[in-house]
């Protein structure tokens, strides 16, 4: 994690997410060195059977999380772009959560402390996964100006446009 | 307490509206490792002395969802459900795909096991420790994709207002029965997503008359610490690399199959089985991939070949119609079986099936058996409640599923099984229907025929195996062959999809299970004793029966009269199975497992498995 990393956004394709759920493993090997998927900071909605898709922080570009933290455990990683939580400060109160256009951040399952997409410190595992398996949901690309704030919607929001992309009419009423 | 063990699990009592955890010997899990044999022995132990008197639709069947030391880990997540089933009369353990066994060891549980009967329709809610019994009256009556929905939902909410501050809560994964499995519709299904189904077995009509609609689990642990976490991280990796190469699987899941089986083997069941063959242009799995799959990939926890597709029906009067695939199985049975070559009607009529929480396989082996009698006027359109039941007629088959399905008129005969119902109508009829009956001890044979030998199952395979017609655990010799169902047996007692298993060397999936648990345990260990132990105990409750069926091996381990009759087109035209041959091979098998002339586990076999009650028990049928 000491190497010099380029900002990076990871671009997704949900329409193409087959719900396998590898990078769910794949986040909680890597940050807790169990299969742990509640405590994946990538987590795979299914609300409608089908329209599967991974729900992970955009990193808006206004980081409106980052603002709303009142202990400022919330800080942005000049390398990689990607919000940092200082869990010796966190008090787990959700205030991020609520900032969040797209209700992203989600709390620790057995910790009182808040879990946020840390891009694994510029190599993320999720995105290894999904390509490993030609899935290509996920893809790093670079970090440049884009309006990236626009992918932060609730599970429901996606959910409601997903279905419809994939079951056409049928979809407006499967939610 | 063994590694990839949760440690506990949680026993519901619907007649009473309790619940308590229990816990299991380890001796136990380590001889019968989960799923279907430790449902086998779990049967045996707290319903073998009884078990002929046992109703399987009766408050004192057990219904068991269980996962193995393996869910969650081995790529490919299923759970196992089983209990007396009422289809066999015997235990079955019929798995189904999804994440279900994954949040329940995450909600720190091996398995649920459901006793009595509510007297009100429920469904049961869990948030790890935390268990509630909740009404399900608002869902009674609901089809897959209504109880998938509301259920969601509710249980959604439920998590939302009692554990706030959280964050978006991720859906429960949800196990329920359609309106077959209300209605104890003997081939209803226990579902899960809209297309997930453990169908052999007839679990669905347990949960039913246990007025069960649902199990919706959310487990928020990680799963069990492993005994060597560095080895199966690296076995997973394996699996998966094995997967990624498997052009056929990952594309085309079974498929292919039509093709395969249907024009090239000459074994795929067409119109009820009276040919097993059709054109190789008739069912391609390319006219699915472009005319109605619209996601290629589509897989349950940690899958590397999501193996599944979504189908929607694009055009035509079926339009709208959602399904996955269909698989093969479905191609087959509720396609090319009853007279069906394009995707569209195949995909309507396996859409409807789920949604009415049917089993694709064996109700459309009745369907098929149904339309035969048809065709042959010994049922008529007056029988049929007024449909005209000719190959071919996606609205007329479907008129009849859902006929099956709310036990209407002809469908209350029908929802029996092909087995009982042929008995049933053949009495009315004055006539022997059971030549046309496709299935064995109750249980409907998979789309994989014997007559052209050159599919997978023998010719003894459907005949002597212990669930029956299930074309996913048949007799095989040698014994440890990876067809065998003592081989089969070990992934649906680990509970992972042996589809993941595919061009791994034969003893990989016991270096998984050592990873996991730290126990040591070889092929031929596995096969000649936990193995062993679990067919007897399956084969000892098969032939106890009761008590409406029982089963005498000499006319019962037996293949279905179709399978003696000559293909009649195709490649393998004119071929048939020898009788004489099946009989001799029967013997050969007997013998390998240790069973009399009779079919009956003998004495000092039993004895040498320390299975001395099972021994006694078996005395009365001898």
């Amino acid at each position: 994690m000491s190497e010099k990393h380029e900002a990076i956004w990871i671009a997704r394709d949900l329409s193409k997410c087959s719900g396998c759920r590898k990078c769910e493993i794949a986040c909680s090997l890597f940050h807790e060195n169990r299969i742990w998927p509640e405590a994946s900071r990538i987590r795979v909605f299914m609300l409608v059977p089908g329209v599967e898709f991974p729900h992970f922080c955009v990193q808006c570009e206004d980081y409106p999380c980052v603002d709303a933290c009142p202990t400022n455990s919330l800080s942005i990683n000049k390398e990689t772009g990607a919000v940092i939580v200082d869990v010796n400060t966190c008090i787990g109160c959700g205030k991020c959560i609520d900032a969040c256009p797209g209700k992203v951040p989600h709390m620790h399952p057995k910790e009182n402390r808040i879990l946020i997409c840390d891009l694994c410190g510029g190599d993320p595992q999720c995105v290894k996964v999904c390509q490993e398996g030609l899935w290509n949901v996920l893809r790093i690309v670079p970090r440049g100006n884009n309006p990236y704030r626009l992918y932060a919607r609730t599970p429901e929001e996606i959910t409601r446009s997903l279905a419809v992309k994939i079951y056409g009419e049928e979809g407006e009423h499967l939610l | 307490m063994i590694p990839g063990y949760a440690g506990k699990f949680l026993e519901v009592n619907l007649t009473e509206k309790d619940f308590r955890e229990i816990k299991l010997n380890d001796d136990v899990l380590r001889d019968y490792v989960g799923g279907r044999g430790l449902a086998a022995k779990i049967l045996w132990d707290r319903l073998g002395r009884k078990w002929e008197t046992v109703d399987p639709l009766g408050p004192e069947n057990l219904l068991l969802f269980l996962t193995g030391p393996l869910t969650g880990f081995f790529p490919g997540g299923r759970i196992c459900v089983s209990g007396k089933s009422p289809q066999s009369n015997g235990v079955v353990g019929s798995t189904v795909a999804g994440e279900f066994g994954v949040e329940l060891k995450c909600a720190g549980y091996d398995g649920i096991i459901v006793t009595g009967t509510a007297d009100e329709p429920v469904y049961v809610f869990i948030k790890d420790a935390d268990i509630e019994i909740r009404s399900a009256n608002h869902v009674w009556g609901m089809d897959a994709k209504q109880t998938v929905s509301a259920l969601t939902k509710e249980c959604r909410e439920l998590l939302r207002t009692r554990y706030p501050h959280k964050g978006e809560w991720k859906e429960p994964s949800i196990l329920y029965i359609g309106p077959a499995g209300e209605n104890k519709v003997r081939t209803a299904v226990v579902a899960a997503k809209w297309t997930h189904a453990a169908g052999y077995g007839g679990y669905g009509a347990v949960m039913g008359a246990k007025k069960l609609k649902a199990i919706a689990v959310k487990g928020t642990s990680a799963l069990p610490e492993v005994a060597d976490m560095e080895k199966v991280k690296e076995l997973i990796q394996a699996v998966c690399d094995n997967a990624y190469e498997s052009e056929l699987w990952r594309r085309w899941g079974t498929g292919s199959g039509g093709y395969e089986v249907g024009a090239k083997t000459s074994s795929e069941p067409v119109r009820n089985w009276q040919e097993e063959w059709h054109d190789e242009k008739s069912f391609g799995v390319d006219q699915f991939e472009n005319r109605v799959w619209i996601k290629q990939y589509w897989g349950d926890f940690g899958c590397p070949t999501t193996c599944l597709k979504i189908a929607v029906v694009k055009t035509g009067k079926f339009k709208g119609a959602i399904t996955d695939n269909p698989d093969y199985e479905l191609q087959a049975y509720v396609g090319t079986n009853l007279g069906f070559f394009t995707p569209e009607e195949n995909v309507y009529l396996a859409s409807l099936v789920d949604d009415l929480g049917l089993c694709g396989i064996q109700t459309g082996n009745i369907l098929g058996f149904a339309a035969e009698l048809f065709q042959r006027g010994i049922l008529t359109k007056e029988d049929l409640g007024g449909i005209e039941l000719r190959w071919g007629d996606a609205e007329a088959f479907a008129a009849l599923a859902k006929k099956i399905a709310y036990r209407e008129g002809i469908g209350d005969i029908l929802a029996e099984g092909t087995y009982r119902a042929a008995l049933k109508l053949g009495k009315l009829k004055q006539l022997d229907l059971m030549q046309y009956a496709v299935q064995v001890k109750g249980i409907s044979i998979g789309a994989h025929g014997i007559r052209s030998e050159k599919d997978y199952p023998e010719i003894y395979s459907y005949a002597c195996s212990v669930q029956g017609g299930d074309h996913t655990s048949t007799a095989c010799m040698p014994l440890d062959d990876f067809r065998s169902e003592l081989m089969m047996s070990f992934n649906d007692s680990g509970v992972y999809c042996y589809f993941n298993v595919f061009g791994l060397p034969r003893t990989f999936v016991f270096d998984f299970y050592k990873a996991v648990t730290g126990i040591a345990l070889t092929k031929e260990d596995w096969v000649s004793t936990k193995a062993m132990s679990i067919l007897q105990l399956q084969r000892a409750m098969l032939l106890l029966g009761g008590p409406d069926m029982r089963w005498n091996p000499e006319i019962h381990d037996e293949n279905p009269p179709r399978f003696y009759e000559p293909l009649p087109s195709g490649p393998f035209k004119g071929k048939t199975v020898d009788k004489e041959l099946v009989k001799e091979e029967k013997r050969r098998y007997y013998e390998l497992v240790g069973w009399d002339e009779k079919g009956i586990p003998k004495s000092d076999v039993l004895q040498k498995l320390g299975l001395d009650d099972v021994d006694k028990a078996l005395e009365k049928i001898r």
